[in-house]
């Protein structure tokens, strides 16, 4: 269980990122997190592994006050994958890197092996076990970012824009991943633009605006029409099959399948 | 005269025993938009490395074919001429921001700046680019203190502030939300129409191609592997197996006649489902 209580964060030079979010996140949710550029998607994940501490309120993983945990304990629960690789990605292999952060929790010989070679399968990365990472495309640096944070095996994973410059099979790989994840119980929280990942991928949604969140629900829910206005106001659009279906008088459907699915119903 | 052309161009990194460009022609006129589009790994930054003249010219590697850049071969060309003709935002905004401001405004200041402007002509563009990418209220922030989406929108400024005649655009949405990268878009295709600003797009968001650009090419293996008009190309079939996501509204579509279904989703055809 993860507990954000009024926190707040303030920025060295006055900008304040987050004002006053409460938010429960139970163990095994899939949880995406939506909101104009800026609107403190990134501030408030880093709250979450301890890289950030709010300059009010608390959060908590599991009952225990962050402010009272060394980072070593909340790295080894909350993986965070950054929105740029390029300010995770330190080593000159792909291998050294996945392994990097298990090695930090303890892991060795096999067990370590194993986790390495699982998460550079997931994202495809198999074959560029040896090569330097920055011989690898932007994309892939993506995905080993990824990878190094899978393999750490933490009960929860965070994201930031996972989807960003992958094309079609990347997406997919992405979502294969967080399915995967759910399916094993494991805690998934995403901040993505991607609104056709955010409504395929996740069971709950919340919407910030100016640091502070404005909705949360399920994706039915977030991108009915009722919340158009209010998605507009941080500079979000619904997908297009919600807007379809509400042109049609279905209802919401922010998904393809929900979609077709509406249509079967009606015309049955 | 093209303000842009590619012939014959296959290029390849230093070190590398690959082409990642292997034969590739390409023609940009002023005012022109082009979307590329691509799986991850098919040539496309390199593709923007090459046309905007910086490799080989600033990464090495070896450059086969032509590169024209205002009818000029881009080896020939000093590094700050081919910057005004060409500018390009990279993929990372963060590789593109100088590291060496302290606000906003002098980040878009920069190039300017190092073209020698005067000091009017320098406020008169900071302040025109800042305003077309929407970044008016970030001017005293601290460019390393930005969200990933702001610093995106900085970067663009700041290459807008140059006012090259081709810019080079390596998904310059990437990072935004949905209605910022919709003002992107229209913010391009302005820029484009009032201009005459020639533009080379890359972009996984087929959706924003299918609003801005003229014409589609889809790159493969460091070639085209299908080109044209930007709807046709869009709603080719071929794209899926190309790594490329289809707009939404071609995807729901074909959605809609696999699963009979396709006279009611018809009735949806306002919102752009005739693509």
């Amino acid at each position: 269980m993860i507990e954000l209580k009024g926190i707040s964060h303030v920025y060295p030079g006055g900008s304040r990122a987050l004002d006053g979010v409460d938010l429960r996140i139970a163990d095994g949710e899939c949880l995406a997190i939506i909101g104009q550029n800026g609107s403190g998607k990134s501030t408030l994940v880093r709250h979450l592994n301890g890289l950030l501490r709010p300059t009010e309120g608390a959060v908590l993983i599991d009952g225990m006050p962050t402010a009272q945990m060394r980072v070593v304990a909340l790295a080894a629960r909350v993986g965070l994958a950054f929105q740029d690789p390029d300010r995770q990605i330190f080593a000159s292999r792909v291998r050294t890197e996945v392994a990097f952060g298990p090695r930090n929790l303890g892991l060795r010989g096999a067990a370590l092996e194993t986790a390495v070679a699982e998460a550079l399968g997931a994202t495809a990365l198999a074959d560029d076990g040896d090569r330097n990472p920055y011989d690898l495309g932007f994309s892939r640096r993506k995905l080993l970012a990824l990878a190094s944070i899978l393999a750490m095996g933490t009960p929860t994973v965070v994201l930031d824009e996972p989807t960003t410059g992958q094309d079609l099979r990347g997406v997919e790989r992405i979502q294969g991943i967080v399915a995967n994840l759910a399916a094993a119980g494991r805690t998934v929280i995403a901040i993505s633009h991607d609104m056709r990942f955010v409504a395929e991928s996740f069971s709950r949604v919340v919407v910030m605006e100016a640091g502070r969140v404005i909705l949360d629900g399920t994706p039915a829910n977030v991108f009915a029409e009722a919340n158009w206005a209010a998605l507009a106001g941080t500079y979000i659009e619904p997908p297009l099959p919600a807007q379809i279906g509400s042109q049609l008088g279905l209802g919401s459907t922010p998904t393809d399948a929900s979609l077709v699915d509406a249509l079967v119903r009606r015309s049955a | 005269m093209s303000v842009l052309e590619l012939s014959g161009v296959r290029y390849r990194y230093a070190g590398a025993t690959d082409w990642a460009l292997d034969g590739l022609d390409l023609a940009l006129e002023a005012g022109e938009v082009i979307g590329i589009c691509g799986a991850n790994d098919a040539g496309k930054s390199t593709l923007c490395l090459v046309a905007a003249g910086l490799a080989p010219g600033a990464i090495g590697g070896r450059l086969e074919g032509s590169v024209l850049i205002g009818g000029t071969d881009s080896r020939e060309l000093a590094p700050y001429v081919a910057a005004q003709r060409c500018g390009i935002l990279f993929q990372n905004a963060a590789t593109q921001l100088t590291g060496t401001t302290a606000t906003v405004w002098e980040e878009v200041a920069f190039g300017p700046r190092n073209l020698g402007l005067d000091v009017a002509a320098i406020v008169e563009r900071v302040g025109w680019a800042m305003t077309l990418a929407r970044v008016e209220h970030l001017a005293e922030r601290q460019p390393d203190r930005l969200s990933g989406g702001q610093a995106q929108l900085v970067a663009l400024a700041s290459v807008l502030a140059l006012r090259p005649a081709v810019l080079i655009l390596d998904e310059p949405t990437s990072q935004l939300d949905p209605a910022g990268t919709t003002l992107v878009g229209e913010t391009l295709s302005g820029l484009a129409r009032d201009t005459g600003t020639a533009l080379l797009v890359v972009e996984h968001k087929t959706d924003l191609l299918a609003r801005i650009a003229d014409r589609v090419i889809v790159i493969g293996a460091g070639r085209i592997a299908l080109g044209g008009a930007a709807g046709a190309v869009l709603g080719d079939p071929r794209l899926v197996e190309l790594g490329v996501a289809p707009p939404a509204a071609v995807r729901l579509r074909r959605l809609a006649e696999e699963s009979g279904v396709g006279p009611g989703l018809r009735q949806g055809l306002g919102l752009g489902l005739e693509a």
